[in-house]
C-alpha cells in the first residue's frame, strides 16, 4: 500500500485549488486523483466566458480558468494521476482506485478531501412519458460531444429545463447552426442568470415558455418530435395547452446532483437537501480527517466561490495533517429557516473556527425587497437588505469569531429571510 | 419613433427596460431601478457588442477541438459572419492560450485567440 499525507479526489476546479492551498500550507505528499484524461473538470467543456470575475477581475472562459490553476499546481510540483478511477474510499481513509497502467492499488491517506463534483439529473429521474428513441441528451453530454469531441448531437433542437447549461447550449448548437425551437422551464422562474437568458436566448430569438413541461416524446429510433404542455400550480400538465415541436434531439437541463457515491462508502453524512456532506466550519464531515469542498459539497453557481471554498479546505485538510484532531469543545448548529434552504457548514466551532467563516446558502423561491437576517441564539446579529434573491443566486453571510465569542451559551445560530 | 425593450442584465432582478429611440437617438429609457440599468440599455440600443466562444479542428493534437474566443468584444451583428469564419478555421497542435487561429476575423479587426493548451500527439 502507497502512503500519503493528503488525497484529493478530482482533479476539477475544486480539486485543484484545494490541491494548491495544502501544499502552500506546508503539506508536501498531496495525490490528485482524475478519471479523465486531463485536469480541469468540467470547466474544458465550459468554452464559453464569464469566468475568474471575482478572482482575476477579468472574463475568463472555463478551459484559460482551469488553466491558471493547473499551472499553480504543476509550479507547486502535485501528483496526480490521470485516467483513474476511484473505486472505494474507506473511513479509515484507505483509498482503492485503479487505472491500466497501475492495475488495482491501494492508498493510506492521513486525509481525504472529496472533490467529486456533481452530475446532472438524467431521464430516468425526470418522469417524462413517451418513448425512448435515440437523441435524448443531458446539456452537459451534448457540451462535452459539441465542445471537446467535435459532434453535432443533432439540427431540430428542443430544450427542458432553464438551468445555465441549457441555456448556453442553447447558443451554442445555434452558433453550430442548428435550430433551437423552444426551451420548456416547469418553474415559473428559469434557474439560470438572467445575462444568460438575454445573451444565449434573446440575442437568437429562442423562446422561453415558462411552467412549461414536456408531456410527450415521439419517434422509435430517433426522436421525432416532443409535445410540451404548460402546467398548473400543482405543476401538473393543463389538459388543452398542449404544443407539438418537430424535432430531433431533447436536451434536458434540470438541476445538478452532488456526485456522492463514494463518500457514501466512507460512511459520509450525507444532507437530505444539497444531496452533499454535512460539513462543519473547517468543511470536514462527520467522518475525522474527510474533507469536503466544490459541487460535491453543494452545487455552486460561481467557480470562484468553489476556488475559495476547495482552498479552505485544503488549508484545513493540511492543518488536520500537522496536528491532528483538536478536542472539539462545542459545536453550534447553523439553523436555515424561513426561506432558506440549507446552508453550508452547517456547524460551527466557536473555538477552533478562524477569524471569519463564510457561510453560504440558497433560498426556496423568489424574494422581492426582504432581508437575510442572522440570529446568534435568540439575538438579531444581521439584517442585510436585498431587492431580489432568487433560487438560482447563492448568498452568503460571514460569522466573525471575535463577534461570536460574545455569546458563549447559544447553542444554534439561525439564518432567515424576513421582511425588510 | 422606434421602442425597443430590453432585460437589464446587471443582476437576478432582471428590470425591462423601454427605450424610445429616433434616427438613432434615444428619446427617452424608464423602467430600470439602477445606473446600471441605463449604461447596459444605452449602450445595448446604440452599438451592442459581445465576445464570440467556439471551437476550432485541429491537427496533430491530442484532442480533436481547441477552444477559442474573440480577442475582444465584437459587434453583435457579426457573430455570424465570425462564426462561419471560425468553421473554416484549422489548426495544427501544439497550441497555446493565447495563440491566433484566425486574424482578423470577419474584417472586425480582431483576433480568434486560443482558450486551451493542446500538446501535439
Amino acid at each position: 500500500m502507497q502512503n500519503y499525507d493528503i488525497v484529493v479526489i478530482g482533479g476539477g476546479p475544486a480539486g485543484l485549488a484545494a490541491a494548491a492551498e495544502a501544499k502552500k500550507s506546508g503539506i508536501d505528499s498531496i495525490l490528485i486523483l482524475e478519471r479523465d484524461h486531463d485536469l480541469g473538470g468540467i470547466l474544458n467543456q465550459c468554452i464559453h466566458n464569464g469566468f475568474g470575475l471575482h478572482t482575476f477581475k477579468e472574463e475568463l472562459t472555463g478551459p484559460e480558468y482551469a488553466q491558471r490553476f493547473m499551472d499553480e499546481v504543476f509550479d507547486l510540483k502535485i501528483e496526480y494521476k490521470l485516467n483513474t478511477m476511484v473505486m472505494d474510499i474507506t473511513a479509515d481513509k484507505i483509498v482503492t482506485a485503479m487505472n491500466k497502467t497501475d492495475g488495482m492499488f491501494q492508498i493510506q491517506a492521513k486525509a481525504v478531501i472529496l472533490a467529486m463534483g456533481c452530475r446532472e439529473r438524467p431521464r430516468g429521474a425526470l418522469n417524462i412519458p413517451g418513448y425512448r428513441p435515440a437523441g435524448i441528451f443531458s446539456a452537459g453530454t451534448a457540451q462535452r460531444l459539441v465542445n471537446i469531441e467535435g459532434y453535432m448531437p443533432g439540427k431540430e433542437v428542443v430544450i427542458l429545463g432553464s438551468g445555465d447549461i441549457g441555456l448556453i447550449m442553447a447558443r451554442r448548437m445555434t452558433l453550430e447552426g442548428a435550430k433551437v425551437k423552444v426551451v420548456a422551464e416547469l418553474m415559473p422562474y428559469s434557474g439560470g442568470l438572467k445575462r444568460n437568458i438575454v445573451q444565449c436566448l434573446d440575442d437568437y430569438g429562442i423562446p422561453l415558455k415558462l411552467s412549461h413541461t414536456v408531456v410527450d416524446i415521439e419517434g422509435k429510433e430517433r426522436v421525432t418530435g416532443i409535445t410540451i404542455a404548460e402546467v398548473g400550480p400543482d405543476m401538473k400538465p393543463i389538459p388543452g395547452t398542449e404544443e407539438y415541436y418537430s424535432c430531433d434531439t431533447l436536451l434536458l437541463s434540470c438541476g445538478l446532483l452532488p456526485e456522492n457515491e463514494l463518500s457514501k462508502t466512507a460512511g459520509v453524512e450525507l444532507s437530505p437537501i444539497t444531496s452533499g456532506p454535512v460539513v462543519n466550519d473547517s468543511l470536514e464531515t462527520n467522518i475525522e480527517g474527510i474533507f469536503a469542498c466544490g459541487n460535491v459539497l453543494h452545487v455552486h453557481d460561481l467557480v470562484d466561490f468553489v476556488s475559495q471554498e476547495a482552498a479552505n479546505a485544503g488549508k484545513n485538510a493540511a492543518k488536520y495533517v500537522k496536528n491532528g484532531k483538536t478536542a472539539s469543545t462545542k459545536e453550534v448548529k447553523i439553523k436555515a429557516a424561513c426561506g432558506v434552504r440549507y446552508t453550508v457548514p452547517c456547524t460551527i466551532r466557536p473555538e477552533e473556527m478562524d477569524d471569519t467563516v463564510t457561510v453560504r446558502f440558497r433560498v426556496g423561491q423568489v424574494f422581492k425587497d426582504s432581508a437575510i437576517t442572522m440570529y446568534f441564539g435568540d439575538e438579531q446579529v444581521l439584517k442585510r437588505k436585498k431587492q431580489i434573491m432568487a433560487p438560482g443566486e447563492m448568498e452568503q453571510v460571514i460569522i466573525q469569531k471575535s463577534k461570536l465569542a460574545d455569546f458563549p451559551d447559544i447553542s444554534e445560530i439561525t439564518v432567515k429571510i424576513e421582511t425588510a | 419613433m422606434e421602442k425597443r425593450v430590453l432585460t437589464c442584465i446587471g443582476c437576478p432582478l432582471g428590470c425591462t427596460i423601454t427605450v424610445e429611440m429616433d434616427n438613432g437617438e434615444i428619446k427617452s429609457l424608464t423602467g430600470n431601478t439602477c445606473k446600471r440599468g441605463d449604461d447596459y440599455a444605452r449602450k445595448e440600443v446604440t452599438h451592442p457588442t459581445r465576445i464570440v466562444t467556439s471551437t476550432v479542428r485541429i491537427t496533430e493534437g491530442e484532442i480533436p477541438m481547441v477552444s477559442c474566443k474573440t480577442a475582444a468584444d465584437i459587434p453583435k451583428e457579426k457573430i455570424m459572419d465570425i462564426m462561419k469564419c471560425i468553421n473554416e478555421a484549422t489548426a495544427s497542435a501544439p497550441i497555446k492560450i493565447g495563440d491566433v487561429l484566425v486574424e482578423n476575423v470577419a474584417g472586425t479587426g480582431v483576433n480568434v485567440i486560443a482558450t486551451k493548451d493542446v500538446k501535439a500527439s
